[in-house]
């Protein structure tokens, strides 16, 4: 069902996930755009092993853009006040991972809706997890 | 031992670092395509209200961590977590400020010591004064031990 107000949500509705894209190429990418390019940390496994890292990272807030785009694929019209990340531990280039987002919470009379968020590795561990806060239309 | 409320009283909420941005459209269009965004506002910079993710105005950082002045209490931070909040549409191609300060100070303590948490916050400005957004950055920095480690 399409969620277009906050009278669509349903408390403990899961949204639904996406594979996001973990490749190499795509951190390194990423990495580029903001601008954290210049070491291999992102873009080479073998750079990253060499500074003590299981392998590439997923930048963290690559991790923050995949729950935002997951948040805004659910609603189209959501809009994300606050997203809070906290990252516990690394997630790997070209492993994929699992995204998952829980509603927690709803006030039909702001559209306010609080999502619990997670995102983890492989091997099903919690890698990154947080809330976001999300407004969306009362009538 | 670090004295965390003497930490707080000296340093919480005073400015110390201010810096000028203009985000590159192509940058932020790239940032929210490979992050798998769905919607042409953040995607496409033709698109009338094209604005910046959350992630990548989280990518925005100040010329320094931590004050100038802040004592050293450990090794190098380690990025906790980054929260952003949206206040506005933070646009592409147009000057953009942002202050920053430290907001929160707190320790936490486990069985391989006690580690000090700090976040720092940068309010993100527009040429007119115009809060848009705003971006913590949760550090994290184990404290020394007595004999250094």
């Amino acid at each position: 069902m399409a969620i277009e107000t906050v009278h669509d949500v349903e408390f403990g509705a899961e949204l639904a996930p996406f594979a996001p894209d973990t490749s190499l190429a795509s951190t390194g990418a990423f990495a580029d755009a903001v601008g954290w390019g210049g070491g291999g940390r992102f873009k080479d496994h073998a750079a990253a092993r060499a500074e003590g890292l299981p392998g590439a990272l997923v930048p963290g807030i690559m991790a923050m853009g995949f729950l935002s785009s997951m948040i805004h694929r659910w609603s189209g019209s959501a809009h994300i006040e606050t997203i809070d990340t906290v990252f516990r531990a690394p997630l790997l280039a070209d492993e994929a991972c699992t995204l998952s987002a829980v509603v927690t919470d709803i006030d039909t009379d702001t559209g306010l809706v609080e999502i619990d968020l997670s995102v983890k590795n492989a091997a099903q561990e919690n890698r990154v997890f947080g809330t976001a806060r999300v407004r969306l239309p009362t009538g | 031992m670090v004295d965390i409320e003497e930490l707080k009283e000296r340093f919480l909420n005073l400015e110390f670092d201010r810096k000028d941005f203009v985000l590159e459209p192509d940058k932020v269009a790239a940032v929210a395509r490979l992050s798998g965004e769905p919607r042409a506002e953040f995607t496409d910079p033709t698109h009338p209200e094209f604005q910046a993710s959350p992630a990548f105005v989280a990518s925005l950082s100040a010329g320094r961590h931590l004050p100038i002045d802040f004592p050293r209490i450990g090794g190098i931070p380690m990025d906790g977590g980054k929260a952003v909040t949206c206040l506005r549409p933070v646009p592409a191609g147009v000057p953009l400020t942002g202050r920053t300060h430290l907001h929160e100070i707190y320790d936490k303590s486990g069985r391989s010591g006690r580690m000090i948490f700090l976040v720092s916050r940068m309010e993100l400005f527009d040429a007119d004064g115009n809060h848009l957004a705003t971006n913590d950055a949760r550090m994290v920095i184990k404290e020394r031990s007595s004999d250094g480690n």
